[in-house]
């Protein structure tokens, strides 16, 4: 498919007095996990809900799919599939029921027993709902999302409140999504999810999108510096060091140096050049990278909570 | 969308059988309570009939409240859906419910005389779908089950009391009378009774049948219009405008009543029959 799947122009929201959304805008190819970023408030979760058509917006325009999630909003319903931020299903619904309810509201569907077995909750088809752990009823929204085959899928902090092993459990599925070359749009508060699982990432703060590109080209365009320490088998001038190839900044402590880089790579090639020239060794190397939380800090001055 | 209804059907049965199985015990306590059975049969299926609305709304407002019911807004299901498919579902279990109360009519009572059978599962048809509806449009109108629960009785009471459920009609003060010749309920109580008493034919009951259909087709266009899927959404000016004009129709069904007194002779008549009749039952 020519051009994006999924398009957002100028998107206002206020609830009374507060402005959730002060003029979104972003797009979305076939086929790219899309990682919106940002702490809680910042207004992912309302833009994901325009999207879905579950609100309206005050302002502006939105194209899902070639549909306007406000006008064409059941045909636009067949097309896409959703985990929302806090599923909630009757206590006394079983899990085959309730997999077999949904699949039954769309034209066409998934097999509900394959998307069960896929997602590890085969054994309980007949438990209730309300039996289920944390993880397990996460993992059954999922699966439920999937069930008519949806051309994209909105998730919305899937992992909020889960523990480190569900979460992973989440993670791959994800990545399974991703390597199938579904379309994501994958809200989140937590940096690592983002670099981690997701092709492109816009990162939002009061509702705007502040930034948006690749985890790594945002990262290099954060004039934040890598952070590069060594120690040598032999002393060495700090004023040396720091004429190296990218190297902005140069400190000793204790034994080791620390250097600070633009350019990592042509930094540590110089320094390893540099040191065989000195007939100096690296005894240790420790580099620690800019992170997106480095880009969100320097964007807004503020740490994202995680 | 037929598939889709049947699928809906899947949730309420596990979740409103039990309070299926309420609504049996209720009526079965009220018929212990009564002597001339046949002339209460009528009322005592009024009431099961009656009770659909107040399990209908507390079951949508506990949906919407837990965030259930947003879930499946992202799914193709429109508002009509979901109304359609609770009202189905309420009637399947309202059906059995009311055949079994008139099996214990048989077994327990002894009362072999049915009436006419058929126009009496048209009233429990059309009745059930428009009391179900009421119920739809009281849980889109109240915004906690506190208020539900609030409005589900005040409302009940009144249907009980007004309409010649509990107390017959006739022996209510005319004041009192006049003002239940606005409900809905009276209609079904007395077409009931008539049904059962007098083997009324549905041609006889149209004028009944007329006024509950309305009310069923009103009300449920109006709980369409003003359904709400989230907690927060408020009820726009323009659903309010709909709901007052629901009302319209029996105002005016009222307002004609009480001046050509129909329902009141009528149920007059069921009373007296029934003295009669009690004197020569008595007598076996």
């Amino acid at each position: 498919m020519t051009g994006p799947i999924l398009e957002v122009r100028d998107l206002v929201k206020r609830y009374g007095n507060v402005e959730a959304l002060c003029g979104v805008n972003f797009s979305v190819m076939e086929g790219e996990v899309f990682g919106l970023l940002g702490p809680n408030g910042a207004g992912k979760t309302t833009t994901v809900e325009i999207l879905e058509g579950l609100r309206s917006p005050d302002r502006g325009s939105a194209s899902v799919c070639g549909f306007d999630p406000q006008r064409d909003s059941v045909a636009l319903k067949h097309e896409i599939g959703a985990a929302l931020q806090s599923t909630a299903l009757p206590d006394k619904l079983r899990v085959g029921e309730a997999i077999r309810l949904f699949a039954g509201f769309y034209r066409r569907h998934r097999s509900p027993g394959e998307l069960l077995k896929r997602f590890g909750l085969e054994e309980k088809r007949h438990a209730f709902y309300g039996q289920l752990s944390g993880g397990q009823k996460q993992r059954l929204a999922l699966a439920m999302a999937l069930v008519n085959n949806p051309r994209i899928l909105f998730f919305d902090e899937p992992t909020a409140g889960l523990d480190p092993q569900a979460r992973r459990e989440i993670y791959d599925i994800i990545e399974e999504l991703r390597r199938e070359k579904k379309t994501v749009v994958y809200t989140t508060h937590y940096i690592e999810e983002a670099e981690r699982l997701c092709d492109r990432v816009a990162v939002v703060d009061h509702g705007k999108v502040i930034a948006m590109g690749t985890p790594r080209e945002l990262k290099e365009r954060s004039a934040n510096t890598t952070r590069i320490e060594v120690r040598l088998a032999k002393p060495a001038e700090d004023d040396a060091l720091r004429q190296l190839e990218g190297v902005v900044d140069c400190r000793s402590f204790d034994g080791s140096h620390v250097l600070h880089s633009r350019r990592p790579p042509q930094t540590i090639v110089a320094l390893v050049k540099y040191l065989e020239a000195q007939g100096n060794e690296l005894a240790s190397l420790e580099i620690a990278a800019p992170s997106l939380e480095d880009v969100f800090i320097e964007l807004t001055g503020r740490r994202l909570r995680d | 969308m037929q598939l889709a209804l049947r699928n809906r059907l899947f949730i309420f049965f596990s979740l409103i059988m039990p309070l299926g199985i309420f609504f049996f015990y209720l009526s079965f306590l009220a018929k212990g309570l009564l002597g001339p059975v046949k002339f209460f049969l009528g009322p005592v299926i009024a009431l099961t009939v009656m009770g659909s609305f107040w399990g209908l709304s507390t079951a949508l407002v506990t949906f919407r409240e837990q965030g259930i019911l947003r879930r499946f807004r992202v799914a193709p299901v429109t508002e009509v859906d979901m109304l359609a498919s609770s009202i189905v579902a309420n009637y399947l279990l309202a059906l059995p419910t009311v055949a079994v109360e008139l099996l214990l009519a048989r077994l327990v009572y002894h009362v072999h005389d049915f009436g006419n059978l058929f126009s009496v599962w048209i009233l429990v048809t059309v009745g059930t779908t428009s009391f179900a509806s009421l119920g739809l449009v009281v849980a889109s109108v109240t915004n906690t089950m506190q208020e539900t629960q609030v409005i589900c009785q005040i409302i009940w009471f009144a249907l009980l009391f007004l309409s010649g459920a509990t107390l017959p009609f006739p022996s209510l003060p005319h004041v009192v009378q006049r003002f239940g010749v606005f409900l809905p309920a009276t209609y079904l109580v007395l077409a009931l009774q008539k049904a059962f008493l007098n083997h009324a034919a549905a041609w006889d009951l149209l004028v009944e049948i007329t006024a509950l259909l309305a009310w069923a087709v009103l009300t449920f266009f109006m709980a369409a219009k003003l359904f709400r899927w989230e907690p927060e959404e408020k009820v726009t000016r323009n659903a309010k405008v709909w709901a007052a004009a629901t009302i319209l129709p029996f105002v005016l069904l009222g307002v004609w009543e009480n001046h050509y007194g129909g329902v009141r002779s009528q149920s007059q008549s069921a009373m007296d029959s029934l003295r009669s009749g009690g004197r020569s039952s008595a007598s076996r």
